[in-house]
């Protein structure tokens, strides 16, 4: 078991690795997104093999043991957690009538949903706006930066990197005592995410040419969608054609 | 007063209306082409199980029956290309197209076993009348979060139902850009034939798979 203060150390020594390879930002990749390629993809070959070992099987026997409304529940406890932080990211994006319905969702489902189990607002008509901190940065003009790869953590670029330790001072998990509930919940978090990433994980492997620029090109488009979300949607290589 | 005059004014426009399609009977709205497409599609999952089983064979027939006529797939190919396009051969775009084609039905059959309450709602296009590209924004909705399913069209006068699609855009994501890099690479280190090695070879693997499973 992980104590917070281990915790802190491993964030911080995470936060030291990015400095490094900003630092030996030497290595410039062909793209101008990523000019940490070589270390991005050894990060992530460490990531994919560390899965492969024990993340995914894991998260295949939760998948194959727990029926599926019990999975639901969890999924639905920690998003209602999480509604929490994109209410307050919202309102930093002042985007009010977001704000708002994050906020009745959080009410409903803690009230009516107890504690968040049942997902009642989703029923109600009130959509889910997942809003983080890396997304309100990048509302306000915050440019994204070179795309990296964290370990364990997956795709992520300097500006979302940094937001992430904030949105983590933020997780409402860490307000559960004592820390082997805590981080049991943490454990029961992860696994549950990828449980519901395994079917496209098997997808992405299948439509991918190469896995690594794939998921790149695809993150990198996908949180600039999220952050100007519904906006003009324009590609500006578009018009060229032929 | 003012409400008859109204009144008058929409049945005369309503009259205009029927009159003027005549014109051209076959070119449909770009946003009523999507909302068509969509539903008959989901129609045809729903009611076909072998289908939503991940049938290739089935699933291969149905986007060529369907959906194909209404997208310009040279031109989904020719821009993940890029400026390599236009150094290929007929023979070399010709493979392409079939090979990139095979590759996303593949995922588009993968995608098709969820299938089951949803509906698909188009979103207010926002568009001049005389625009030759639009937007077309549609919601994929059933358990869960909404999907974000959007689609690029360009003006196709008196060909197929007057719009065909070029693009395509999941969750924020379009199709083509997410390809572009993929296919540089294999261009800039072997070729364009490379590349279409390269193509064949997924699709080799992924057949292997499903017939493993």
């Amino acid at each position: 078991m992980m104590s917070s203060q281990t915790a802190s150390r491993v964030q911080r020594l995470l936060l030291g690795a990015l400095l490094l390879i900003a630092l030996a930002g030497c290595a410039v990749g062909p793209d101008k997104r990523d000019p940490f390629e070589n270390f991005n993809r050894g990060v992530m070959r460490f990531n994919d093999e560390l899965d492969t070992a024990v993340l995914k099987p894991v998260a295949t026997a939760y998948q194959e043991t727990l029926p599926s409304p019990a999975r639901k529940a969890v999924g639905n406890v920690f998003s209602n957690l999480g509604d929490v932080w994109s209410t307050v990211n919202s309102l930093l994006q002042l985007q009010i009538p977001q704000a708002t319905e994050s906020l009745m969702r959080v009410s409903v489902n803690t009230v009516f949903g107890l504690y968040g189990i049942l997902d009642i607002a989703s029923e109600m008509g009130l959509e889910r706006h997942r809003e983080d901190f890396g997304q309100t940065l990048g509302r306000w003009g915050v440019p994204s930066g070179p795309y990296v790869v964290l370990p364990l953590l997956g795709p992520s670029t300097v500006r979302d990197t940094s937001a992430f330790v904030l949105d983590r001072r933020a997780d409402l998990v860490r307000e559960f005592d004592p820390a082997s509930t805590r981080n049991s919940l943490y454990a029961l978090r992860v696994v549950d995410t990828r449980a519901s990433l395994l079917r496209a994980g098997r997808l992405l492997d299948e439509i991918a040419l190469d896995r690594y620029t794939f998921v790149r090109d695809a993150y990198l488009q996908r949180r600039q969608a999220e952050i100007f979300e519904r906006g003009p949607g324009e590609l500006p290589e578009d018009k060229k054609d032929e | 007063m003012m409400i008859q005059r109204r009144v008058l004014c929409l049945c005369v426009a309503g009259l205009l209306a029927t009159l003027v399609p005549t014109a051209r009977a076959s070119d449909e709205a770009p946003d009523a082409l999507v909302r068509r497409l969509s539903e008959q599609t989901l129609n045809t999952i729903k009611a076909d199980p072998a289908l939503r089983n991940g049938d290739i064979q089935r699933v291969i027939a149905l986007v060529d029956a369907r959906i194909m006529p209404n997208v310009n797939f040279q031109r989904m190919t020719a821009q993940a290309v890029g400026p390599a396009w236009r150094q290929a051969t007929p023979e070399q775009r010709k493979r392409l197209q079939e090979e990139f084609k095979t590759l996303l039905v593949r995922t588009y059959a993968g995608a098709l076993w969820q299938v089951s309450d949803e509906t698909i709602v188009v979103r207010p296009l926002r568009a001049a009348p005389d625009d030759k590209e639009v937007l077309v924004r549609t919601e994929i909705r059933g358990r869960g979060e909404p999907i974000q399913l959007d689609y690029r069209l360009e003006k196709t006068p008196g060909e197929g139902a007057g719009w065909k699609i070029y693009n395509l855009n999941v969750l924020g994501v379009w199709l083509v850009e997410t390809y572009r890099s993929q296919f540089a690479q294999e261009i800039n280190a072997k070729g364009l034939d490379g590349l279409i090695a390269a193509l064949a070879e997924r699709n080799r693997a992924n057949t292997a798979r499903a017939s493993r499973s």
